[in-house]
């Protein structure tokens, strides 16, 4: 078996078990072990990590899953995430986690934390309110001290203190982790023939659940394998997909995407897993540390307000440069406030760049991809005929 | 046939409109201009600037109901925003692209400053993200942190406290060219309590029987005035003494609410509501509840402005802490566990024996979570629950005959339980089975 096959018949066995059977298996190797989930998108996977336990996306069942008591919880014009988060709780695919965290994503997540509270009364809730205002002295006091009431709180759930060293470890493993995340997503800019979406996609989803020391190892591996075993070349049309950092879409319409001729040389998906863009401070006190690094580092994104003007309108140039990308496919879940409230202010920014763009929406569990695909297709034609940006 | 309105509904059509004739004329005046939204609304802190309140949802609704936010939301739509997002957010901004004449005819000024009062509501950033690209005006978030835990810790307050005299007053001041005169609001919050004693009386009557008002109807007038720009003023104490007259006045003589149609004094059903009302079919979904003889005694949607009658009043003897009190207390700022137990209070307290909840498309903060709330609810109080859906501005998504169709089965449901209620009490008294 070809290294790029091991890593990926691994991933792929983690990333379809929604029962979380990796994840259990962990909790079984030692006595006493915890897990705490959290949604989407940016969770301080750090603090988790500190109290012992294993942090654990919770990305929702995906077209995996068919959703019979999660329709109870939610009306049509709702996402379909928090039904599927709902389907695979009520069905106990979620029983092992002690906690589960609610980032201020949006008020579908943030209504769901309430929701959790009166479902699992006996699990830990918390909802977490990033910080809006990145100001060192404002957000990032306000977030130090959310962090450290989340801290001492995890602490007790997991009968296990979170103390300044274990958080400061905590912080050196995911900054590693961050680091071979940002190197996965340069090495596709560069080489996009040689890592398909599909697969980093995967293994990004793999690595939700997994612990991070093992979840670094995989992604050196998948370098190493790229590196080993590249890809053809092919003339397909170099794009940036935006908008899907929450609800994420099907495999199906990853592949379908590349396969209508597109390289995806940048992406939303899985967000929260490099949210912060550059390592947090090792050193000092590691609440305030990791604090600022989520007010001086955050990416910009439609969860976080944007402090200047235009951000929105450049933000979009911005990252089709940096990936050096022709295009982008706006690409965002039905009913998403943040992504579609977004939308028009990207778009505007990518048309006064000249960027050309489409757009269109999913849900977790569509399963025709006919239409994406030719509408992909036609994009990435119309790029390599008729110019780029 | 002329719709019948209150006395106080006359009074308060004054009141706005003697307000947006000051806003037309703002930008000859000089007087500054400052968005902001319902929900966490710092009223008392802006009069203090002598600068005048725009609140885009008052705006929004206001078209719903004069027909226009059809053909705004469309132009929105036109220009790239989504069918799936808030359609106050597209009446907004489609207004805006029309030429941003308000709800009484009159153009709206620019704003001077976007004051993003970040309170229950996530779509609030990203409206005003829109906002700020068409103005060039400076913007100033004031983040609320939401009750997530049931509660407004000390550390939040402190830190909306700290937002308030770091970010929020120098902004003020930066716009104004005047300096923060704590003294004078603290004289407009004190005004604030008398308005606030006043409006929680009236809405308090409703615990009588017949209720002389209509708790979700009726109110959403009512409380126009606190939740907008009036709030600190003599106008608005002057507004809500006389509403309080009018309202003891009918309590006195026993009578219900003025409908558009008349009185309805005979109150078959009381009922809770849960969720905004919707404004492009307000006469019409009202219409529905008082031919039914339904009078609605308590709602959650006339509280996203402040829990007045949970007991909170604005307090002149800390004028920044009670504003944080004030923003982080509003409805949509309560987690749902929170909102369980207010609905299941109102219930109990106004002697419901009905519940309602009106789910909107356009408004997640409401929306999610609603069908958990409504089971929740009558697992509670053994109250049966209805559920209708509609839209707040959006009148594509306002379908008459199916929410009547609802409704009248709903009110069946509560007559037959009345009377096998009433069959049961009869065989207890007889000690026979029937």
């Amino acid at each position: 078996m070809s290294k790029r096959a091991a890593v990926m018949d691994w991933a792929t066995s983690v990333f379809v078990d929604l029962s979380l059977g990796s994840v259990r298996a962990w909790l079984a190797e030692a006595p006493g072990r915890k897990a705490t989930g959290f949604l989407p998108v940016y969770a301080p996977r750090e603090v988790i990590l500190a109290a012992g336990m294993l942090p654990v996306g919770i990305w929702g069942g995906g077209d995996r899953i068919e959703i019979i008591k999660g329709d109870a919880f939610y009306q049509s014009y709702i996402c379909h995430l928090p039904r599927s988060v709902i389907e695979l709780a009520q069905t106990k695919r979620l029983d092992c986690l002690a906690a589960v965290l609610f980032p201020s994503t949006c008020d579908v997540i943030r209504n769901l934390s309430g929701i959790w509270s009166m479902l699992y009364p006996e699990t830990y809730v918390r909802y977490l309110d990033v910080p809006q205002v990145l100001e060192a002295a404002t957000g990032g006091a306000f977030w130090q001290n959310e962090l450290r009431v989340l801290g001492r709180e995890l602490g007790e759930v997991a009968d296990s203190e979170v103390t300044d060293e274990s958080l400061r470890s905590a912080i050196v493993i995911y900054n590693e982790v961050r680091r071979l995340i940002r190197a996965l997503y340069q090495y596709r800019v560069e080489k996009p023939w040689s890592m398909p979406t599909a697969e980093l996609h995967v293994l990004l989803r793999a690595g939700e659940v997994t612990p991070p020391e093992l979840f670094c190892q995989k992604m050196r591996d998948y370098l190493a394998a790229c590196e080993a075993e590249p890809g053809r070349v092919q003339d397909r049309a170099r794009i940036v997909i935006m908008g899907s950092f929450c609800e994420q879409p099907p495999l199906g319409l990853i592949k379908t995407i590349e396969q209508s001729g597109c390289y995806i040389v940048d992406d939303d998906f899985v967000l929260g897993n490099r949210f912060l863009a550059a390592d947090v401070s090792e050193d000092g006190d590691p609440y305030r540390a990791l604090a600022h690094g989520f007010v001086a580092h955050a990416m910009a994104s439609s969860v976080i307000f944007e402090a200047e003007r235009f951000g929105k309108r450049d933000l979009a140039p911005a990252r089709v440069k940096a990936a050096r990308a022709e295009g982008i496919i706006f690409a965002a879940p039905s009913f998403c406030d943040p992504a579609l409230l977004d939308r028009p202010m990207l778009a505007n920014g990518a048309e006064a760049a000249h960027i050309p763009t489409i757009s269109f929406r999913y849900a977790e569990n569509t399963g025709q991809f006919q239409q994406f695909g030719e509408q992909a297709g036609t994009f990435a034609d119309s790029i390599k005929l008729w110019g780029a940006a | 046939m002329t719709a019948q309105k209150d006395q106080s509904m006359t009074l308060q059509k004054e009141m706005i409109a003697r307000h947006f004739e000051r806003l037309e004329q703002a930008p000859a005046t000089g007087e500054k201009v400052v968005y902001t939204f319902v929900p966490g609304n710092l009223t008392e802190l802006i009069l203090s600037f002598d600068a005048l309140p725009v609140l885009p949802e008052i705006n929004a609704l206001q078209s719903g109901m004069r027909g226009k936010s059809r053909e705004y939301i469309a132009e929105a739509e036109k220009a790239g925003h989504s069918e799936d997002v808030c359609t106050y957010v597209k009446c907004d901004l489609g207004m805006l692209r029309s030429g941003n004449i308000g709800p009484t005819g009159t153009r709206l000024p620019k704003p001077d400053l976007l004051l993003l009062s970040y309170t229950g509501c996530y779509t609030f950033m990203k409206w005003f993200e829109l906002l700020r690209e068409e103005y060039d005006c400076p913007i100033v978030f004031f983040h609320v942190p939401y009750q997530g835990e049931g509660e407004v810790t000390a550390a939040h307050r402190e830190y909306m406290v700290k937002q308030l005299k770091e970010r929020v007053i120098p902004a003020l001041e930066q716009v104004t060219g005047k300096a923060y005169d704590e003294e004078k609001l603290r004289a407009l919050l004190t005004k604030s309590r008398a308005a606030e004693d006043d409006l929680v009386s009236v809405l308090h009557a409703a615990k009588r029987k017949p209720s002389p008002l209509d708790a979700y109807f009726g109110a959403v007038y009512y409380v126009g005035p606190i939740f907008s720009s009036f709030r600190g003023t003599d106008e608005a104490v002057a507004y809500y003494k006389a509403l309080k007259s009018e309202i003891d006045e009918r309590s006195a003589a026993g009578l219900g609410p003025i409908t558009p149609e008349g009185p309805l004094d005979d109150q078959r059903y009381r009922l809770v509501v849960e969720g905004p009302p919707n404004w492009t079919h307000f006469r019409e979904f009202w219409k529905m509840f008082y031919e039914e003889k339904a009078v609605v005694v308590a709602s959650t949607y006339s509280k996203v402005g402040g829990t007045y009658d949970l007991g909170f009043r604005h307090d002149p003897n800390d004028p920044l802490g009670t504003l944080a009190d004030y923003c982080a207390g509003c409805y949509t700022n309560i987690n749902l566990p929170g909102r369980v137990q207010i609905l299941c209070d109102y219930i109990r307290d106004y002697s419901a024996n009905g519940f309602v909840i009106n789910s909107v498309k356009s408004c997640n903060s409401f929306s999610a979570g609603q069908l958990m709330i409504l089971r929740e609810v009558e697992k509670r109080t053994g109250v049966p629950g209805a559920f209708i859906e509609s839209d707040l501005v959006d009148p594509r998504y306002f379908s008459a005959a199916n929410i009547k169709n609802r409704l009248e089965s709903y009110f069946q449901m509560i007559e037959a339980r009345r009377e096998s209620g009433a069959k049961r009490g009869s065989v207890g008294a007889q000690g026979a089975s029937v």
